[in-house]
């Protein structure tokens, strides 16, 4: 039991770091700009394939610096020589700018490397145990997925409220008129911006390519989750989405765990129930299956009781 | 004026062009429904090359009853709605014979709606072949006298993973864990009934069902399987439910078989990679080293496409064809009825063994393997120098299970 406990608590965290590496830039990219930014997943899978193609010619430790600098790149592309366009028509137009932009990449994936999953299997390099637990070894590809989201946590963090440039951002949130009114050059900023956070998705997908599967749907199957993270942690809050990524990871870790269902609680109570109860189908639903809807229902009641998440600090 | 009269050429040319490919008339046309697009893609593009190459094979060899073969392919995105417009669309263009096999739901939409065509199209009967769809209900109390279908079903398949476990003598704690829905529900249902009856000493201890394809991170899944103290795990996932959880397993030290249905569906084998080496195993009607060489035609195919992904994973798409050819040349007749009763009951020769259709559900019963993922394989999957190495064969009268089937043929 103690042995179940401790490795969910960690399958927790580690689940829950890997959501903030995925969301950390996209809450950045929308507390700054306010853009809804839909190919933010894409920019993950990019660094995912992107990581992977370089690797097998300059080694994994390269790649994972050079792979989300590549990515950083097109995200100052994307954001100089389209976003900026869209941005003149309006808050619409930025979103299905970054939506037609998702599919774009997506397509263009598939073009290169196939529609099926690619054998991105963990480096060799970093393909050791880290630690014996209850007899069982921990990977370090994980340890190292813990130790770089942690990393991004305090580079966000730092990076915000202690330098000048986080001030400008932080200034940009609360009061963009009067940056730019004192002689900002806000259009470069959001250059920056977008540039840091599609390279930190880029990072993400480094190493969430091989803890989960790279293939071209893998943008589609982590976008809505992100999304979730970053409502519910709070617009433009880091720890606001690093609080959110653990609730969520943890919950949703523990939930699977708990083969219980309303039926249980009725028995328990005393209560009858037999199988052609109205609503029995309801009742026999374990927590277990219901354990990864769980953050979607944590959206919804996040949005109707607190629309600004945890620790934001703006309506959404 | 210049805008519409190039316009108006444009039309023109489009016309022609349609009718310069309006195929002739003297041919038999082969309707393939199944995804072209989207996330199912993959699976769909691979058996439509398939499909191209038993074609040029077949006519090659003279056509049915000499008349030519032609291919029409269309897209439905495995959703049963789609596929009903491309069914209509597939008769409109004159085909009489309808191959599907991507999704069960797909195949019980196709199924109802060709039965209700036959009925009120007297003398323009369609058949449909299904070479994938395994929901045991489409050759029982959905069965019909149109539909064939040339993979084993669930069920079957069951039983055959239930035999190779009851061998295993140190088998004693079975975890099942399958998507939720339909099919995953009753692949742990057979699982159940089937282990009770062949080796009741082995305990069932899960019966996990998680939503499809929504989980990301399979560790906790992996958590409590640990927890159990399984040694053995029975799943009918597919694509990214299976690959997901066998990597979660690998990171989480878990020692245990795995028992799937899709553990060598295409793209599989790359993604699991040497994590699944002497665990994995799968049940299919061929393998690549299922014979000491591989079979002439999947080394033609592979000749002919060349991709990493280019495997001929459908072998019972050649048993369909061989089938299709020798009722053909049996009823004389390329007409759909006379060709179908031909087919009841028909029995073909392939490279891995005897192949017979059954008459009374028209339920293939063709030879299957258990195997096991290996990196010590004379013939590898995917370029990825693993393969998979027959654990057991079992032959085509052992995979057949009683049917409630009550056939109506056509008067």
């Amino acid at each position: 039991m103690l042995e179940l406990i401790v490795f969910s608590l960690l399958n927790g965290i580690v689940y829950g770091l890997l959501l903030f590496m995925l969301s950390s830039g996209l809450t950045l990219i929308w507390s700054m700009m306010g853009v809804l930014n839909f190919a933010h997943a894409s920019m993950f899978m990019l660094g995912a394939y992107f990581s992977y193609q370089i690797a097998r010619y300059i080694g994994f430790w390269p790649a994972l610096v050079v792979a989300p600098l590549l990515v950083g790149a097109i995200g100052a592309a994307v954001e100089r020589y389209g976003l900026r366009h869209a941005h003149k028509h309006g808050a619409v137009a930025e979103i299905l700018f970054t939506f037609g932009l998702a599919y774009l990449i997506a397509e263009f994936v598939v073009m290169l490397w196939g529609r099926n999953p690619i054998a991105n299997g963990v480096p060799a390099v970093i393909d050791f145990p880290a630690f014996t637990l209850f007899g069982t070894s921990y990977p370090f590809y994980k340890a190292l997925m813990m130790a770089i989201s942690v990393g991004m946590f305090a580079f966000l963090y730092l990076g915000l409220k202690r330098t000048r440039v986080g001030l400008i951002i932080r200034a940009s949130l609360t009061h963009p008129n009067m940056v730019s009114a004192l002689g900002h050059d806000v259009p470069r900023i959001f250059v920056l911006v977008f540039a840091v956070g599609s390279a930190l998705a880029g990072l993400a997908g480094v190493i969430g390519g091989f803890a989960l599967l790279t293939e071209p749907n893998m943008a589609a199957a982590l976008g809505p989750i992100v999304f979730v993270v970053v409502v519910v942690g709070g617009l433009g809050s880091i720890p606001g989405a690093l609080v959110a990524s653990m609730v969520i990871g943890i919950v949703q870790t523990f939930a699977v765990a708990l083969d219980y269902s309303l039926l249980d609680l009725f028995s328990a109570l005393n209560v009858q129930v037999s199988r052609g109860s109205p609503l029995y189908e309801i009742y026999s639903i374990k927590i277990a299956q219901a354990a990864p809807i769980i953050p979607y229902l944590l959206l919804v009641l996040m949005l109707i009781l607190r629309p600004k998440g945890l620790m934001g600090t703006r309506e959404t | 004026m210049r805008g519409s009269s190039s316009r108006d050429t444009c039309i023109w040319l489009a016309l022609a062009a349609m009718l310069l490919a309006a195929p002739a008339a003297a041919e038999v046309k082969f309707a393939y429904i199944d995804p072209l697009s989207g996330g199912a893609a993959s699976a769909g593009i691979n058996a439509q090359k398939h499909m191209t190459y038993l074609v040029d094979r077949l006519n090659a060899a003279g056509g049915l009853n000499g008349e030519k073969v032609q291919l029409i392919s269309y897209d439905n995105k495995v959703d049963p709605q789609e596929s009903l417009i491309a069914l209509k669309k597939a008769l409109d263009d004159g085909a009489r014979f309808v191959f599907q096999g991507n999704g069960s739901s797909v195949a019980l939409a196709i199924t109802d709606a060709v039965l209700k065509y036959n009925e009120r199209n007297p003398g323009k009967e369609v058949l449909f072949l299904n070479y994938a769809a395994v929901d045991p209900a489409l050759t029982n109390e959905k069965c019909n006298f149109w539909h064939f279908r040339f993979d084993a079903d669930a069920d079957m398949k069951m039983g055959a993973l239930t035999d190779a476990i009851a061998k295993q003598p140190l088998t004693k704690n079975v975890y099942l864990i399958n998507q939720d829905y339909s099919f995953g529900r009753a692949v742990a249902a057979a699982a159940k009934k089937m282990l009770a009856e062949k080796r009741p000493d082995i305990k069932i201890v899960g019966d996990e069902l998680h939503p499809l394809q929504k989980v990301q991170d399979f560790s906790p899944y992996v958590a409590k399987i640990k927890a159990s103290g399984a040694d053995t795990v029975i799943t009918g996932n597919w694509s990214n439910d299976m690959l997901l959880l066998i990597k979660a397993g690998k990171d989480a030290g878990l020692k245990v078989n795995w028992y799937t249905y899709y553990g060598g569906a295409l793209g599989a084998p790359s993604a699991i990679g040497k994590d699944g080496i002497g665990i994995v195993k799968q049940i299919s009607e061929y393998h690549n080293n299922a014979l000491p060489e591989l079979d002439p035609d999947v080394a033609a195919f592979k000749k002919r496409f060349t991709g990493k992904d280019d495997e001929f994973g459908y072998y019972r798409l050649k048993t369909t064809f061989d089938m299709i050819a020798a009722a053909a040349n049996k009823a004389k007749s390329n007409d759909p009825i006379k060709l179908a009763r031909a087919l009841e009951g028909i029995k073909v020769t392939t490279t891995v063994g005897e192949a017979e259709m059954r008459a009374d559900n028209h339920q293939i019963l063709q030879p299957m393997f258990v195997s096991t993922f290996s990196d010590n394989v004379k013939f590898d999957v995917e370029k990825t120098g693993l393969g998979f190495k027959t654990d057991a064969k079992i032959n085509a009268k052992d995979t057949a299970l009683p049917t409630t089937c009550k056939m109506q043929r056509p008067s």
